[in-house]
C-alpha cells in the first residue's frame, strides 16, 4: 500500500476577534484503499479536519500531500481542480441542486471536468445510480426523493469523476435507521469491493468497526485512547 | 460555458414570476426608448425638413461680416497697431456687380441660385395703410430655390410674367384689407414714387406676420420702384445636399466677400433647442433603464442569496469562482438579451400605434400623421444599452456569488 494522503502538523485557527482553534497539530497518513472512520464528541473538530483533508479549507499552518503532491501554496482554483478530479464529498444534508434531476446532479461534476462525451457522461451517471439501486428514480427531482434516496444520489455524484478519495461527513446523520443502514452498506461495499479510499466522520460505532482504522478526535487533537461511549468493548 | 449557461437558464426558469418582472422592466425600458426616440427624431427631422425646405439653404446679403483690414495693419501685420471704432462698410445700394457674382455662384455644382431685391414700400387700399416688404424676383429662378410656389392659394408666380405690374400678397393682407385677386393696390416708395399694382397671386405660409407683410413682384419692377437699376441685395441659394450648406456658404463668402449665411447658422437657436430636447429624452429613457437595471440587480441578488447552498456545493465539487460568476452574469445577459429583443418588438408595436394617430388639420396643411422615425441607430442604441445595463446589474451579485466559501456555508448548516 502506498500513501495517498499525508497531513503534517495541521493547525486551523479561525481569525476571529477571539481566535478559535478548530484543529490542533494533526499529523496522519492515509493509504490507498483504506477505509478510515473519524470519531469524536460533537464539536471536537471532525468536520473541520475533513474540510482540511478534502482541500475545501486551507490550514493555518502545516502541510498536506495528496497523491504525492504538496498542496501548500495552491490557489483556490488549483485546489478546486484537484477536488474535481480526485475527491468526492458526501455531506450530512444531501446538498443536491433542487432544479436538477438525480441524473443531472450526478452528471454535474462530469460536465465540469468535461473529459467524457455527453453520451458517455449520461451512461456513466445511469450506471452509478443503477449500482446504488436508483435506476428508476434518475429523472426525479430531489424533492420527489426520500432522504435515503437523495443520499444515494449524493454518493453517486461523489463517485462521478471516479475520485481517489470519498470524504463523507456524518452521511447517515440525518437518515432513518433503514436508509442509514443502506447508505452505510453502500460505503462499506465501495471500500471493500471497489477498493475506494474512504474517509468518513461517524457517530456510529458499528459502522466505525467496519472501517480499517478509527481516528479519535477530542478538542481538535488526535486522541488514540478515545472510545465512543456506546462502543462495546 | 454551456454548463454554466444551462445552470443559469435553470435558475431563471425556476423563478418565472420574478424573471418575468425583471424582464418586463427591460422590455418596457427598451420599448419606451424606441417609441419616444422615434417621435423625437421624427419630429426633429420633420422640423429640420420644414426649416430646410422653407428657408433658403444659404442667403448671400449685401453686408460684410467684419471690417476690412486697415492700411496700418496691412503695413505692419504684427505691430501693436490698435485702430478703434471701425465698422463694416455697408453697401446700402446692394450687391455690386451682381451679374459676375451670380455667375460665380452658378458655377458651383449642386446648387440653384436666385437673385432678389428686397425693400420696404407702403401699400394703400381703400384708406387702409400697411408697410410691407417687397421682394423683386425672377419667377423662373425663384421657383427653383423657394417653396413659395407651393404656398400659392390663388393665382401663380408665373402671372407676374404675364402682368409686369402684378403683385403677389399674403392671405393675411387680403383678409386685413378685404382684398381679392385682381384688385389694384397703391404702392408708395420712400422716394415718393406711387404706382398702382394688380394682385395676381395670393399665398399662405401659415406664419401670420409673413402672410401680412411680405409681397412679391418682378425683379425689374422692384428695381425701378426702389430706384436701384441692375442691383440686387440678396442671393437665395438652395443646395441638392442641405448638409453642405456651411461649407458652401464659407466658400462663397471667401470668394465674393459678402456675408453668406447657411440655414444652420441662421437657425442656431432652434438647433440648440433640439439638442436640449435630445438631452432631456436621453435622460428620461436612461432613468427608465436604470430602474429596470435595479430590477435585474434585485432578482439576481435574490437568486444568489437563495442559492448560497448550491454555490457552496458546486464549489466544493470543483467549480471555480469564475464559473459561479459566469452563471449569474449569464442570467443577467439572458434577461437583457430577451428583454431588449422583446423590447424592440414592443417598441415597433408602439411605433405602429403612433403611426395610426391622425393630427387635426393645421395651418401647415391637411390632416397629418405623427412623424415616426425608425432609425437603425436608435435600435442599436436601445439594444446595446439594455443589454449593457442588464449585465452591469448582474455584475455585483455575480461577484458576490463567486466569493462564497463552501466551508463557511457547510459550517453554518451543520
Ligand atoms: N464560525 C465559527 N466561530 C466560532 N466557532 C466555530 C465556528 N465554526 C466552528 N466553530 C467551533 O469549532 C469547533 C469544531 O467544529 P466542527 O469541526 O464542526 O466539529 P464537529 O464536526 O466535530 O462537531 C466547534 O466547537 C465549533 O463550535
Ligand atoms: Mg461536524
Amino acid at each position: 500500500m502506498s500513501t495517498l494522503l499525508k497531513a503534517q502538523s495541521l493547525v486551523r485557527t479561525l481569525p476571529l476577534t477571539v481566535p478559535v482553534t478548530l484543529v490542533r497539530d494533526i499529523s496522519l497518513e492515509i493509504q490507498h484503499g483504506e477505509f478510515v472512520a473519524i470519531m469524536g464528541p460533537s464539536g471536537s473538530g471532525k468536520s473541520s479536519l475533513l474540510y482540511l483533508l478534502g482541500l475545501l479549507d486551507i490550514p493555518t499552518t502545516g502541510q498536506l500531500w495528496l497523491d504525492g503532491q504538496d498542496t501548500s501554496g495552491f490557489n483556490e482554483d488549483t485546489l478546486a481542480d484537484l477536488r474535481l478530479a480526485k475527491l468526492g464529498f458526501v455531506f450530512q444534508f444531501h446538498f443536491l441542486l433542487a432544479e436538477f434531476t438525480a441524473l443531472e446532479n450526478v452528471m454535474l461534476p462530469m460536465r465540469k471536468l468535461a473529459r467524457l462525451s455527453a453520451t458517455d457522461m449520461q451512461k456513466r451517471a445511469e450506471k452509478l445510480l443503477d449500482d446504488l439501486g436508483m435506476a428508476d428514480q434518475e429523472h426525479k427531482k430531489p424533492d420527489q426523493l426520500s432522504g435515503g434516496q437523495r443520499q444515494r444520489v449524493a454518493i453517486a455524484r461523489a463517485m462521478a469523476n471516479d475520485p481517489l478519495i470519498i470524504l463523507a461527513d456524518e452521511p447517515t446523520g440525518n437518515l432513518d435507521s433503514v436508509s442509514s443502514a443502506n447508505v452505510k452498506e453502500i460505503l462499506r461495499d465501495l471500500a471493500s469491493q471497489q477498493g475506494k479510499t474512504i474517509i468518513t466522520v461517524t457517530h456510529d460505532p458499528v459502522f466505525a468497526k467496519a472501517a480499517d482504522r478509527r481516528i479519535g478526535l477530542v478538542d481538535g487533537r488526535l486522541d488514540p485512547n478515545w472510545v465512543h461511549p456506546n462502543a462495546q468493548s | 460555458m454551456r454548463l454554466q449557461l444551462s445552470i443559469a437558464v435553470t435558475h431563471l426558469l425556476a423563478r418565472k414570476r420574478q424573471t418575468l418582472v425583471s424582464l418586463s422592466g427591460i422590455v418596457l425600458g427598451t420599448a419606451f426608448f424606441l417609441a419616444v426616440s422615434a417621435l423625437m427624431q421624427g419630429s426633429e427631422k420633420d422640423f429640420i425638413k420644414r426649416l430646410v425646405d422653407n428657408s433658403p439653404h444659404i442667403t448671400v446679403s449685401d453686408e460684410y461680416r467684419g471690417a476690412d483690414i486697415q492700411p496700418a495693419a496691412m503695413q505692419w501685420p504684427d505691430a501693436a497697431v490698435n485702430i478703434r471704432s471701425i465698422k463694416p462698410q455697408t453697401e446700402v445700394r446692394g450687391i455690386r456687380g451682381y451679374q459676375q457674382k451670380l455667375a460665380f455662384i452658378e458655377s458651383i455644382p449642386g446648387l440653384r441660385v436666385a437673385p432678389a431685391l428686397t425693400g420696404s414700400v407702403v401699400l394703400t387700399f381703400a384708406g387702409r395703410v400697411q408697410g410691407v416688404s417687397m421682394t423683386g424676383l425672377i419667377p423662373e429662378s425663384m421657383r427653383e430655390v423657394s417653396s413659395i410656389e407651393d404656398k400659392m392659394i390663388e393665382g401663380s408666380l408665373e402671372a407676374l410674367n404675364a402682368n409686369p405690374n402684378g403683385i403677389i400678397v399674403g392671405i393675411g393682407l387680403i383678409n386685413k384689407f378685404k382684398l381679392a385677386l385682381g384688385r389694384n393696390v397703391t404702392v408708395t416708395t420712400s422716394d415718393g414714387i406711387v404706382r398702382s399694382m394688380k394682385i395676381v397671386g395670393i399665398f399662405r405660409t401659415g406664419t401670420a406676420n409673413y402672410d401680412e407683410t411680405q409681397t412679391y413682384a418682378l425683379l425689374k419692377k422692384v428695381q425701378s420702384l426702389l430706384n436701384r437699376p441692375n442691383r440686387v441685395n440678396r442671393f437665395v441659394i438652395q443646395l441638392s445636399d442641405p448638409n453642405q450648406a456651411r461649407d458652401v456658404a464659407t466658400l462663397i463668402e471667401q470668394r465674393i466677400g459678402y456675408k453668406s449665411v447657411s440655414w444652420l447658422e441662421a437657425s442656431e437657436d432652434i438647433m440648440s433647442l433640439l439638442t436640449v430636447r435630445n438631452i432631456i429624452m436621453y435622460s428620461v429613457v436612461t432613468a427608465i433603464l436604470v430602474v429596470a437595471a435595479f430590477g435585474i440587480y434585485n432578482t439576481i441578488s435574490t437568486i444568489v442569496m437563495e442559492k448560497t447552498r448550491d454555490i457552496a456545493i458546486m464549489k466544493s465539487m470543483g467549480f471555480h469562482a469564475s464559473d459561479i460568476q459566469l452563471i449569474f452574469l449569464s442570467e443577467g445577459l439572458i434577461v437583457g438579451l430577451i428583454g431588449s429583443l422583446l423590447g424592440i418588438a414592443v417598441g415597433l408595436g408602439l411605433m405602429w400605434i403612433l403611426d395610426q394617430v391622425v393630427l387635426p388639420i393645421t395651418a401647415m396643411g391637411g390632416p397629418t400623421h405623427l412623424p415616426v422615425y425608425r432609425g437603425q441607430r436608435q435600435f442599436f442604441i436601445a439594444f446595446a444599452f439594455a443589454l449593457f445595463s442588464a449585465v452591469a446589474a448582474s455584475y455585483l451579485p455575480a461577484n458576490k456569488g463567486g466569493r462564497v466559501h463552501p466551508v463557511d456555508v457547510l459550517r453554518g448548516s451543520m
